[in-house]
């Protein structure tokens, strides 16, 4: 039996964030996680840091965005002290390109909602035109149909590879455990203490953090959490090395520090089968080539299909058990964009029990008073 | 493409070429797509041409070679839909092909699928295996085939493996200047194969053949070493030379061409790609797909033949690909189950025979573990991304516990060879790290295209 | 540095490379001309821009990339030499033009 303060049982982005910040804290944090072939949506995300789009129906979670992006700098910047590791970090804003009247059209009206919404709060996305969208890269040969795009100053991404590595490195330099082939099989809560049984032994401590991503639905129940999230599958397209051409960050056409090209936004309620589908890819490659007709000639080296994390209102999940105290879920689609945040005020919460204004928000009990009412 | 062939075949070596033509005899409409531009596959590579020209060449290439003549024109005059220089980037297990040719991507979907995509070189990742001047032994074999080319100045052949021996004998057939062969195969394996005597003598020729080659390469004057270990090619810009232990000391041998060979393993890439059912071949150590007896795979309708199921060389690949084909003639009720198991038993029997000298061969070039797990740090395993031996172990180190998260952490096969040449290099390092044995680590989860597609052509693509 | 055979003597074909002519047999790829032209290395790596030239000459390796033509990153392994053709080294990343 190994003991420690907190158990982190996940070790993706958002595990791997939140125990990162554990540790920092002081804590005496083992992170669990399990092997090689397991759905795995850290290994197979965009890299996004993104706000323009989050908070439909739930304001302060666009605010909560914004509130991480601004801490990225910083984060990136402990990271690469800590890790030696540069996540390759880019802020300044990112877009969304719009495609045709009717995707503008629709943009517009999302925009018009979110300002609504916010009330005089935080939401900064405008949009800008084909001129405006030129500017960010003056040597870029626009598709004919771009109309425009929608921009936010907030927005900007990161290498979610890099990000992983980076976490895991620096929260083992700091003394923190991680340790994998440990998928987790129960979670017993007796007196103060929590015990977590897996096949290669048991671990036990005051504290246990659920960020096991799609496991997550299985282990709540254990410590009296309920955790509504649901598969929904992306694929993802990604080129070969080209020099540097997307000087910027945009919502589905990426290029990577690396310079290979990442492409996705497809959308598919398929269960936890992440395959990939002829179909699709086609569909994504000809947006792409639409948007950048210079694009028709890079080569294509991998596909793959990752399945997302999506809570009913898409909205996080940051909860504490009401039945068996010191056990919480901290759940999102949006592991990348909350890396920071999470390393950072989650973790907080989760060590000294302080909350941010408004995060009483993220509870699951809001969908409790959904299916109420 | 509207018409739906009976069957498709994927790759036109001898295993692809066989079952072509035993498929055609039986009335199956049969479609054949390989990357090359040439029928043949690399072991009979530009075998129409070589045999129409009296050469030289034909001479230095060998009986065994032109062996592959007869087939090439048995496939020639075969009612085949043969398309050279396609490459098939995707495979669904609805037998659906996809593939670009002349520029064009496509898609064919066939009722029953036979792959015959052959073997590779394994990789040698020794410290230096990246410099130019140095290539696989089996690549510069190529050049001899195709082009009539061999290395110019001093020439050290490096590893293991029957066509080590081939094109070292080849080479100095040709004139080229061989100034030595180091031979990581140990004494051990040879003592090791003793145990296995009652295959060889069932396959007496074949011991007497590769005695004739050695006995040749001697008596041209190429100093042979035996059981070097440490191994790297030396150079910075380019290869210079050798260094390696042999007996107690290290030595240096210059060189301009260093050609490295340490047996071939088979091309997983679509049966990977497939996800069909894999096994660990301990011995040989690589993966092949799990196949019945007519070479089915764990997914209905797809079969393998030829190298691409596991090691057994090219006439046995012959034979595989004409089981196969009659299995698939069987299944589409083309001919009954009695014809197919009549048909076949001819062919199962030399079948037999050809398996037979396995155990000895795997006993003589097991590969070598100095080589199988780099020691250096520094050595690039993964040739694409530049990633070494000890980002590898780093991974390990981190938590990785199989090539998949080794590859998030370190890029190594993400680069366009999808880890061809490296996978089985950074599943070894895991294993070796974990103390655990491959087939526990696993390997790349190989996702599609298989080779690379543009944007241009997926987005014009009518399947 | 590679040589013909003396049976290798057809070298009808001739392209350029670099701005050099280069004189091949019918029915080589690109890959094999180019190397019995002792070009030094076919391609510099995206990571670290060492220097390469084709290692496994059957379609596996892509260390024999090269602009063919105008097209970056080919297989010049798998590509049959024609009269006039354009190639040269893949320096890098490819870039991205029209």
């Amino acid at each position: 039996m190994q003991s420690a303060d907190v158990i982190v049982v996940g070790g993706g982005i958002f595990g791997s964030a939140v125990g990162y910040g554990l540790r920092r804290e002081g804590l005496n944090v083992v992170i669990l996680d399990e092997g090689d072939n397991v759905l795995r949506a850290s290994r197979g995300n965009f890299g996004l840091v993104w706000t323009q789009s989050k908070g439909v129906g739930v304001h302060r979670y666009h605010e909560w965005s914004c509130e991480s992006a601004a801490l990225y700098p910083d984060f990136a910047a402990e990271l690469l002290e800590y890790s030696d590791i540069d996540v390759a970090y880019r802020g300044g804003g990112g877009v969304e390109l719009l495609l045709g009247d009717d995707e503008l059209e629709a943009r517009k009206q999302f925009i018009s909602n979110m300002q609504k919404q916010a009330a005089g709060s935080i939401f900064d996305c405008e949009i800008i035109d084909r001129q405006e969208l030129q500017k960010f890269a003056p040597d870029l040969t626009l598709g004919e149909e771009l109309v425009g795009a929608s921009f936010s100053p907030h927005d900007g991404d990161v290498n979610p590879l890099l990000l992983l590595r980076a976490l895991h490195t620096a929260f083992d330099r700091r003394g923190g455990r991680y340790l994998t082939n440990r998928r987790v099989d129960s979670i017993d809560h007796r007196g103060s203490d929590f015990t977590v049984h897996t096949a290669q032994g048991d671990f036990t401590a005051a504290k246990v953090v659920l960020a096991a991503g799609h496991g997550a639905p299985r282990l709540g129940p254990m410590v009296g959490l309920n955790v509504p999230i649901r598969p929904q599958r992306g694929q993802v397209l990604i080129t070969e090395r080209a020099r540097p051409l997307f000087p910027f960050a945009m919502g589905s056409i990426r290029q990577t520090n690396e310079g290979t090209v990442q492409l996705g936004n497809s959308k598919e309620e398929v269960g936890y089968d992440d395959g990939t589908s002829l179909d699709v890819t086609r569909k994504i490659a000809t947006r792409a080539v639409r948007c950048f007709p210079q694009l028709a000639g890079v080569r294509l080296v991998r596909t793959w299909g990752c399945i997302r994390i999506l809570t009913p209102d898409m909205a996080a999940i940051y909860d504490e058990s009401a039945t068996c105290p010191g056990a919480y879920v901290v759940t999102s689609h949006s592991g990348v964009t909350l890396a920071a945040i999470n390393a950072a005020h989650v973790a907080r919460w989760i060590a000294h029990g302080e909350m941010q204004p408004g995060f009483e928000q993220f509870s699951a009990q809001r969908f409790d008073v959904q299916a109420a009412a | 493409m509207s018409t739906e062939p009976d069957l498709i075949i994927i790759g036109a070596g001898p295993a692809g070429q066989a079952a072509a033509v035993e498929a055609a005899s039986h009335g199956l409409s049969v479609l054949v797509l390989d990357e090359q531009s040439q029928p043949g596959g690399q072991i009979y590579r530009n075998i129409a041409r070589n045999a129409a020209n009296e050469s030289k060449l034909r001479d230095i290439l060998g009986r065994d070679y032109m062996r592959g003549a007869a087939l090439a024109r048995e496939f020639e005059k075969a009612d085949i839909d043969y398309r050279a220089g396609a490459s098939v980037w995707q495979v669904d297990p609805n037998c659906a092909v996809s593939f670009t040719h002349n520029g064009t991507a496509s898609q064919v979907t066939g009722r029953r699928l036979l792959i015959a995509t052959g073997a590779q070189e394994r990789p040698v990742a020794i410290p230096g295996w990246t410099l130019p001047g140095v290539m696989g032994a089996g690549a510069a074999q190529v050049l001899l085939k195709s082009s009539g080319v061999v290395p110019m100045g001093r020439i050290v052949v490096v590893g293991s493996g029957p066509l080590l021996l081939l094109v070292t004998q080849q080479l100095v057939d040709a004139g080229a200047d061989v100034v030595a062969m180091l031979e990581t195969t140990r004494t051990a394996d040879y003592l090791a194969a003793a145990g296995t005597l009652p295959g060889a003598l069932r396959a007496p020729e074949y011991l007497r053949k590769g005695m004739a080659m050695r006995r040749r390469v001697k008596a041209a004057g190429v100093p042979i070493h035996s059981g070097v270990r440490g191994l790297a090619v030396l150079g910075s810009e380019t290869a210079k030379g050798v260094r390696f232990g042999h007996g107690g000391a290290m030595q240096e041998v210059e060189a301009d061409t260093v050609l490295l060979h340490e047996g071939v393993v088979p091309n997983v890439q679509i049966t990977r790609q497939l996800w069909c059912d894999h096994e660990w071949v301990e011995p040989q150590r690589y993966w092949r797909p799990v196949l019945d007896e007519y070479y089915n795979t764990s997914i209905a309708g797809i079969a393998v033949a030829g190298d691409s199921a596991g090691i057994y060389g090219a006439e046995y690949a012959a034979v595989a690909g004409r089981i196969a084909a009659l299995d698939a003639a069987c299944s589409l009720q083309k001919i009954s189950a009695a014809d197919r198991d009549r048909e076949a038993a001819p062919l199962l029997k030399q079948r037999a025979k050809y398996q037979a000298i396995r155990p000895l061969l795997d006993s003589l070039f097991r590969p070598n573990p100095e080589i199988l797990t780099p020691a250096d740090d520094d050595t690039i395993v993964c040739r694409c991304e530049e990633v070494s031996a000890g980002a590898i172990r780093e991974g390990v180190r981190l938590g990785a516990t199989g090539p998949n998260q080794l590859k998030s952490y370190m890029r190594c096969g993400m680069g366009p060879c999808q880890g061809r040449f490296c996978g089985l290099t950074v599943a070894e390092i895991i294993a070796a790290e974990r103390g655990e044995s491959v087939r526990d680590v696993g390997y790349y989860r190989i996702r599609p295209p298989i080779k690379p597609v543009t944007l241009g052509e997926l987005a014009a693509f009518d399947d | 540095m590679y040589k013909r055979l003396p049976e290798g003597d057809d070298l009808s074909v001739t392209f350029d490379f670099e701005g050099e002519s280069v004189s091949a047999r019918p029915g080589d790829t690109v890959a094999a001309a180019i190397l019995v032209s002792d070009a030094g290395h076919t391609r510099t790596t995206p990571v670290t821009g060492a220097p390469r030239l084709p290692y496994c000459m059957m379609g596996v390796c892509f260390d024999c990339l090269m602009e063919i033509d105008g097209v970056p990153n080919q297989q010049a392994c798998l590509v049959e030499v024609r009269d006039g053709m354009r190639v040269k080294r893949q320096v890098g990343a490819r870039g991205v033009d029209e």
